[in-house]
């Protein structure tokens, strides 16, 4: 087996590696936000279901969440199941953003009073606090912890073939089947120490361009 | 006529009382010192003042116009609490500069924020900005830190990061500036860097309300001492009056344990 069909065979995978972590960070993020605020509400009830959702979530096994997610619907209500993208799809923007969403709410909650207090005695209103003053102490607050959690998220996506889909792991272990050969499994590591070590220069790059200020 | 006055004020946190039947009234450009020991209720009086709590009641109103009335139990909206807030500014102990802003930014951004509620804002962008930022600049040349205008926050001293406090509290004009223990997170060498610029203000007839536990200069600059005591005005009188000829039997205790 050419080393050149086989790298195009898991750059197919790693296509739909990227594909789950990119839609993952983007509507785990927004849906992330909505969860911390919840969490952070002075309404009792919210926060407590909101609490007990990110309990359930950060308490069970992706892997069986991308399962519940793909099988459960049909097995429950009777529904058409989900197709196998987006089932993992949804099970992991939901994981995801259960563990966005203690990220942001510590950085929320790590600004001191006086920031708020200090931007209230200046005339300023709640918005303007928020934007002006409070949003990029948060930024800078959860750059790291944010970081390892999207570089978890990379490796996480190899998770999606418990219900087949062909993301780059699936793809390269189907050749032990196929060729009787290993080497494309530990191939594909290279792709994503590859991907993880970009994504390790763009954080530092970002905590650099934020190290102006202290918090 | 008095410019500041304050009419039974009275608060409490849950079942606990921290200020009772507080009165007292200040005239345009005299300063206020309010003394104590910790827990005598200070902190919170200042902070009823800047709206930062909201009093049980009692009423608060500055040149004629009443900012609170305990009376009136319409709720004032956030708008309503923040126009009012304006007339009043507030130096923080813990100075809580905005860190990723310089100094100078530190000090303009409240005042671009509010020009743009001017009418003439769109037409006249460039003219005010370029004020805001030219008062900004005299301010800090006032509190003595022209050289340091695009430092942060982290690269001041406690004294200069402080001093930057006042300019940028002094930018917004307030009608009573307030300081709530401006120097007791300074170390000791870096207090007379702060209170020259509070004695400097005096000076200039700036009206100020200063809870301060430094005794000497309460003595020195203010016109009016209040001495809080467990929650209420123990006494109010000239320095004289407070500092050499004290009447009530707890406020002599107390100078006592000061002059140490």
């Amino acid at each position: 087996m050419s080393f050149n069909v086989v790298t195009q065979t898991l750059l197919e995978g790693f296509l739909t590696t990227f594909l789950i972590f990119a839609v993952t960070l983007v509507l785990a993020i927004p849906f992330g936000l909505i969860i911390s605020f919840g969490s952070m509400s002075r309404f009792r009830p919210l926060r407590w279901l909101t609490k007990t959702f990110v309990w359930a979530i950060r308490g069970t096994p992706l892997m069986l969440q991308i399962i519940i997610v793909f099988y459960g619907p049909g097995l429950i209500w009777g529904w058409t199941a989900f197709p196998r993208l987006e089932a993992v799809l949804i099970a992991f923007v939901i994981n995801y953003a259960a563990y966005f969403s203690e990220i942001f709410r510590s950085g929320i909650e790590s600004v001191p009073r006086g920031q708020y207090e200090a931007g209230q005695v200046l005339g300023m209103t709640k918005s303007q606090i928020f934007f002006k003053v409070i949003l990029l102490q948060v930024i800078k607050r959860i750059v790291p912890p944010m970081s390892n959690e999207i570089i978890t998220l990379v490796k996480d996506t190899s998770l999606a073939r418990v219900i087949a889909v062909r993301e780059i792991i699936m793809q390269a272990e189907d050749y032990i089947r196929s060729a009787a050969i290993i080497w494309p499994l530990f191939y594909s590591g290279a792709f994503y120490l590859l991907f993880c070590g970009i994504l390790t220069l763009l954080f530092g790059y970002l905590e650099r361009r934020l190290s102006y200020f202290k918090v | 006529m008095s410019f500041l006055e304050v009419n039974n004020l009275r608060k409490s946190f849950g079942a606990s009382l921290v200020l009772e039947n507080i009165s007292f009234s200040l005239a345009k450009g005299e300063s206020l010192a309010i003394i104590g020991s910790s827990g005598s209720g200070k902190t919170t009086l200042l902070r009823c003042l800047n709206f930062l709590e909201i009093p049980d009641s009692g009423t608060i109103s500055i040149n004629g116009e009443t900012l609170f009335d305990g009376d009136n139990p319409s709720p004032l909206t956030d708008n309503e609490i923040r126009k009012r807030r304006l007339h009043l500014g507030l130096v923080f102990q813990s100075f809580n500069l905005f860190p990723q802003y310089t100094a100078l930014k530190n000090v303009t951004l409240a005042c671009e924020l509010l020009a743009r509620e001017k009418p003439d804002y769109k037409e006249n962008r460039k003219a005010i900005i370029a004020a805001i930022e030219k008062n900004a600049r005299s301010l800090m040349d006032q509190v003595g830190l022209s050289n340091k205008l695009d430092f942060y926050p982290h690269q001041l001293s406690g004294g200069q990061q402080q001093r930057v406090a006042i300019a940028r509290a002094l930018a917004l004009n307030p009608d009573i500036l307030c300081f709530d223990e401006p120097t007791s997170a300074l170390d000791p060498e870096l207090t007379g860097e702060v209170l020259r610029v509070i004695r400097s203000l005096a000076d200039q007839k700036t009206t100020m309300v200063i809870v301060t536990h430094e005794m000497q200069f309460a003595r020195e600059v203010s016109d009016k001492v209040l001495f809080m005591d467990n929650g209420t005005v123990a006494e109010y009188g000239s320095p004289e009056e407070i500092f050499a000829n004290p009447r009530e039997e707890r406020t002599k205790q107390f100078l006592e344990r000061y002059s140490g």
